[in-house]
């Protein structure tokens, strides 16, 4: 089996079939987490440069964990700040890396379409960590791998993004991936964080929180930017968790079992409270522990040594 | 390679010789001496050098108000000279500089710089000083000073005039001389950091976006302030399908308000964003199919009186990066007549005597200039068309110094075949 794409830039448009043996994969690769040695030779020989241009702790540790586990070589840059200010554009740092001989590029940055940009100035295989407010595929997949060994199938599944909508690369991704998957997807949040248009990417939008949880099989929650706040988007984390937040008063009005997901890191008391975060319907860490599987198997399926997988025990 | 004459007397022999202001409409010859038609027709009588322009179109000559010749300041992106020549190979003989050059062109002696540095150029050079010293919106400029030396209008294009109370200033004091205020019609607050319009693409792509409301906003503004004041506003660069219906009723009701728009408004949409390609990224932004059927709608009616290109040249450095940080504005100046012609006039959507108002008529009219007729005695000031050219945009063939066009392998019907003014002419051999 082989991937239509050749990079990972987002979901939008990535077939079913793709994303289905990216997560049956990632399954396969799970299990390889679970042994005392968690590791395979698959991509030994190759190196990634980790290219991040915007803070990021989780989903870094997670890429280089995932990359150390194919045996692949890493190296690492991060600037605080978009290499425009830098005074160096972002293809001359992009190529002045790839010419010291790199076979993939993990990229986070703020612009949307950077990494679009990349894979028509390199020849390196692309994977988006984060562009913007556009795309955060890997999430989005590991998302869907979590939701899937829940409800083994995510047809018909009603998965709900609840906060910063405008904002956020995680929910465009869900998106993409869930509606191609032929889940229904809702968007909450307050009006001033929902995008115009939003149901022309085949969304349903609940302006309540209550109707929301009222539908809801999932629950996909946002972490709430407090810069926000200054751009009049809300008026106060107060305010906001009165009206999205989500607390175990909430969910146990509605009498139904609502999973629970947020990409972290958490506001604890704001989006989401503690005792929901911790509890028995969450599976935040699953997520967490799932990401490194998911990222495993996009870097396997993407380094075109497919040939490898009878050989390879890990192979379901 | 283009035959550059400057001959005492030429003959223009057998085209369709195209004025609606003067009702001329005939296939003959038109004698040209010394930079003035001497006569038109009847076909065969004049003797001597002569350019075979069967099947081609003379019309009164072709002027773009909005151009952005980038000299002083950004002269690797464009010099007078190159944008001269950008000019004259899409067909135009006129053009009018926007201000905000580095530094900005306010007073007298940049419009002398920018006037004597296109001397003796085919393509005339008309200046639109900053409305503000420096730009900044604060201080008004010296305008009647500029206006003696050749300023035919006034704007801080690139932003809006900052504040209602300084636009109105400023129409009263330019109407003193007869000339406009031509706003960029953007309302900060609402257009924010924005880099493409808001709407179904911009949310696709998790861009921040620049709602067709920041221009209604600042458009009614324009409008509100010219009625109140009696004097004259120009909308530049029209985009948005609000601004049509404002200009519209504003017009309906007598306010002395005209508008421009861009080719490429009119033939592209947010949807082409979707490739990240920044030549595709200007401000205003392309908008929806809705506001470009607007703007058709506009350029039907007369809402919109000119076509304009905002020519607006970049380096490859300010493009070849993230859409974000790119550089707004596209080169326009040697794809202006041909996406015209192809999609408009070939199509039958526009006539050739709307072509003739919107790219050279209405433009002189609205910066109150001496008209430009096709009839014995006056200046000979001509673009001839050849409406069955096809071919191909290859922006490495471009005279402007600058490749940023959206437009680069569009197959295209019609563009310009020789221009002449004053004397001066270009044509093939």
């Amino acid at each position: 089996m082989q991937l239509e794409i050749r990079h990972l830039l987002g979901l939008e448009g990535v077939s079913r079939e793709d994303i289905t043996l990216i997560l049956d994969t990632a399954e396969s690769f799970k299990k390889v987490l679970e042994r005392p040695i968690p590791k395979v030779p698959t991509l030994r020989g190759k190196t990634v440069a980790n290219l991040f241009f915007e803070p990021s702790t989780r989903t870094r540790f997670s890429f280089e964990l995932a990359e150390k586990r194919v045996s692949a070589d890493t190296v690492n840059f991060s600037a605080s700040t978009s290499s425009v200010l830098k005074g160096e554009t972002l293809k001359d740092t992009a190529r002045n890396i790839e010419a010291m001989k790199i076979d993939f590029v993990v990229m986070r940055h703020s612009a949307p379409g950077a990494p679009h940009f990349l894979a028509r100035c390199l020849n390196s295989v692309i994977i988006n960590a984060g562009d913007g407010a556009h795309e955060h595929p890997t999430q989005a997949l590991l998302d869907m791998m979590t939701m899937r060994e829940q409800f083994t199938s995510l047809e018909g599944l009603k998965v709900i993004v609840v906060g910063d909508i405008e904002h956020s690369r995680v929910a465009r991704s869900n998106i993409y991936g869930l509606v191609t998957m032929g889940a229904h997807v809702g968007v909450c949040g307050p009006a001033t964080m929902i995008p115009r248009q939003m149901e022309d990417l085949g969304v349903t939008v609940y302006p309540a929180i209550e109707d929301a949880l009222a539908e809801a099989d999932v629950l996909n929650i946002l972490r709430i930017q407090l810069e926000r706040q200054k751009q009049a988007l809300f008026p106060s984390l107060r305010e906001y968790r009165n009206l999205f937040g989500i607390t175990l008063e909430r969910l146990d009005r509605t009498g139904r079992d609502i999973m629970i997901m947020h990409p972290g890191p958490i506001n604890r008391g704001v989006e989401l409270d503690s005792n929901v975060a911790d509890g028995d319907y969450s599976v935040i860490l699953d997520q967490v522990t799932n990401g490194v599987a998911v990222r495993m198997a996009v870097l396997y399926l993407l380094g075109g040594e497919r040939q490898k997988l009878e050989g390879d025990d890990h192979a379901a | 390679m283009p035959l550059k004459m400057s001959d005492q007397s030429v003959i223009l022999k057998n085209a369709r010789i195209f004025d609606p202001q003067v009702k001329l409409d005939k296939v003959t010859d038109i004698q040209i001496r010394d930079g003035k038609i001497m006569d038109i027709g009847p076909a065969g009588a004049f003797k001597g050098k002569s350019i075979d322009c069967t099947g081609k179109i003379i019309v009164p000559g072709l002027m773009d108000m909005h151009v952005h010749l980038r000299e002083p300041g950004h002269e690797h992106k464009e010099t007078i000279r190159t944008g001269c020549n950008a000019a004259a190979a899409g067909g135009f003989t006129e053009i009018c500089c926007m201000p905000n050059t580095s530094p900005p062109i306010d007073c007298r002696s940049d419009v002398e710089f920018i006037k004597e540095r296109s001397a003796g150029h085919l393509v005339d050079v008309h200046p639109i000083p900053a409305v503000t010293v420096g730009m900044a919106g604060e201080k008004l400029t010296e305008m009647g000073d500029m206006v003696e030396a050749g300023a035919v209008g006034f704007s801080d294009d690139g932003r809006p005039v900052a504040t209602a109370g300084l636009l109105r200033r400023a129409i009263e004091y330019a109407g003193m001389f007869g000339k406009p205020i031509i706003d960029h019609c953007e309302d900060p607050s609402l257009a924010q950091d924005g880099v493409m319009h808001e709407g179904r693409v911009s949310t696709a792509l998790g861009m921040p976006g620049i709602p067709g409301i920041a221009e209604d906003i600042a458009v009614m503004r324009d409008i509100l302030v010219a009625e109140y004041t009696g004097g004259t506003v120009h909308i530049a660069h029209v985009s948005s399908a609000g601004a049509v219906r404002l200009i519209r009723e504003a017009k309906a009701r007598g306010v002395r308000v005209t508008a421009e728009t861009c080719p490429h408004y009119l033939v592209l949409t947010d949807e082409i964003i979707r490739q990240f390609d920044t030549f595709t990224k200007m401000n205003p932004p392309l908008r929806s199919e809705t506001d470009q059927q607007a703007l058709i709608g506009g350029l039907k009616d007369g809402t919109i009186d000119a076509i304009a290109t905002d020519h607006a040249p970049h380096a490859y450095e300010d493009k070849e990066c993230e859409f974000k940080e790119a550089a707004f504005g596209i080169v326009g100046l040697e794809t202006a007549l041909g996406i015209m012609w192809t999609h408009f006039i070939d199509k039958g959507i526009l006539n050739l005597e709307n072509l003739v108002r919107l790219m050279s008529v209405r433009p002189r009219e609205i910066l109150n200039l001496a008209t430009n007729k096709i009839e014995k005695g006056a200046v000979a000031n001509l673009t001839v068309i050849d409406p069955e050219a096809a071919w191909v945009v290859d922006s490495a063939a471009f005279e402007s110094k600058s490749r940023n066009t959206p437009f680069q392998g569009w197959n295209l019907k019609g563009r310009a075949f020789g221009v002449m003014n004053r004397g001066r002419m270009i044509f093939p051999v």
